[in-house]
């Protein structure tokens, strides 16, 4: 098997460090050694395979996916989307695109969720989909709301969407969350300002799409996610280049 | 000024939260919604290869289990192949490599139940010894975690894993090795992983 290139090597000067201690659960779940750096193995070029067998076509549209029959949750109808692509601008066709998030009151379907807001008898709350030959994916669901956690005092999450994406091998494993344009309280959150500088920290608010709402049902937000890319191996110490 | 490069920058990771089973795991959550979740099958009906559980702790630098955290395994199979389009078809119908669990609500105990892998052949022709690479995301990871889980039955090849020698740290090495016992139902492997201080596993940037 000739060897693929490896991943660009990730920059955690970009991502949050594991430390950070206003956000406070992270103090004690953050090792205190640095990590040992690998170089790519097929251990980690490698990552598992999803197909249309796999999941439903409802699965991407949260507004349905749980509603009671003849019903709908209550809360902003939107739709969600954009493009799965990598570093290098190439699109990642056939990945799995999974999210999960609070209704429209902030509380989550989740026995351990006791917060006072109540459940949605017709929002679940979780979807999932595959992203297309050019990378693109989209869900329909209903614009999440703030909510209390046990921080500070007072510390309230900005309105959230999480992801997790999978790309072409285990080394684009990742897990992020989408924020909405224009949320005051992101810069006050200590999850949110866990990430270092304010340009990656722009990367994960998704801005309002007008040209891709739909009129008279749905507010739409574009939210683009960049795995990382692979090198070619034009350089490797070998006769035949690529 | 210099002509800009046109890279584009990795979407910078955020924590799964508490609640990461509603999306991953729904059924632990408590609704059902999903047709059929993904993950809790790793190796098929048909895969070759001795039949193991893999368990253990996610334990936090108080010395405390974590009881919110989602895991996933990714390994080959018993000839050391991984599921992968670009060997489309070496490995057993069904078998897919990849698999998800949670810890446990009330316990922090987790389990998964696989086959034993075989030991991977890299690009370069040297030798793995067999492997479950683990990746482990929860409230207060900030930045999912990758580890190896290694046989503490395969002495030999552990000493030989290319990985496990490039830890300096000779004493560490050990945290990487989940230890087998016998049980009725077959063959167990524990491997705890402690995120923090006294006996911290081993975690890789890879």
């Amino acid at each position: 098997m000739p060897k693929p290139g490896e991943f660009y090597q990730r920059d955690r000067m970009w991502h949050p460090p594991a430390l950070t201690r206003d956000y406070k659960t992270s103090v004690a779940r953050s090792p205190q050694y640095a990590l040992l750096s690998l170089d790519n193995t097929v251990s980690e070029i490698t990552g598992p395979v999803f197909g249309h067998n796999d999941i439903d076509p409802i699965d991407n549209d949260l507004i349905l996916n749980y509603a009671q029959s003849g019903e709908m949750p209550i809360g902003e109808r939107i739709i969600v989307h954009g493009r799965v692509l990598d570093e290098n601008a190439r699109p990642v066709p056939n990945t799995l695109v999974e999210i999960w998030q609070a209704n429209a009151g902030g509380r989550y379907r989740h026995r351990k969720d006791t917060y006072l807001a109540p459940i949605d008898p017709n929002f679940g709350g979780c979807g999932r989909t595959l992203t297309d030959a050019d990378g693109y994916y989209h869900f329909r669901t209903i614009k999440p709301g703030a909510y209390p956690w046990r921080n500070w005092r007072n510390d309230w999450r900005p309105a959230h969407v999480h992801f997790s994406v999978f790309g072409s091998g285990f080394a684009q494993r990742l897990i992020t969350q989408m924020y909405f344009e224009g949320d005051p309280l992101i810069a006050r959150c200590p999850i949110a300002n866990t990430i270092p500088g304010p340009a990656a920290l722009e990367q994960l608010i998704a801005p309002l799409d007008h040209k891709a709402t739909v009129p008279f049902d749905s507010i739409a937000y574009k939210f683009d996610i960049v795995l990382r890319g692979r090198r070619s191996t034009l350089f490797e110490n070998r006769p035949e280049g690529n | 000024m210099a002509q800009p490069l046109d890279y584009l920058r990795e979407t910078p990771s955020q924590t799964a939260g508490p609640y990461v089973h509603i999306g991953l795991a729904p059924g632990a959550a408590g609704f059902d919604i999903y047709r059929e979740e993904l993950g809790w099958d790793i190796a098929g009906p048909n895969a070759a290869g001795e039949r193991i559980r893999v368990e253990g702790l996610v334990i936090d630098g108080t010395g405390s289990p974590v009881k919110d955290v989602l895991l996933e395994a990714w390994q080959a199979n018993a000839a050391g192949i991984y599921a992968h389009p670009e060997h489309a078809g070496e490995v057993e119908q069904g078998f897919r490599g990849w698999g998800r669990v949670i810890t446990d609500f009330d316990t922090g105990e987790w389990a998964f139940d696989t086959i034993k892998p075989g030991p991977v052949t890299d690009f370069n022709g040297g030798v793995m010894a067999p492997h479950i690479n683990l990746w482990i995301v929860a409230r207060g990871i900030n930045l999912g975690l990758h580890t190896r889980l290694y046989f503490g039955d395969e002495a030999e090849a552990n000493a030989a894993d290319p990985v496990i020698r490039s830890i300096e740290w000779e004493n560490r090495r050990e945290t990487l090795v989940a230890h087998r016992s016998e049980r009725d139902a077959g063959a167990v492997y524990r491997f705890d992983i402690r995120l923090q201080g006294e006996g911290e596993t081993v975690f890789f940037d890879i």
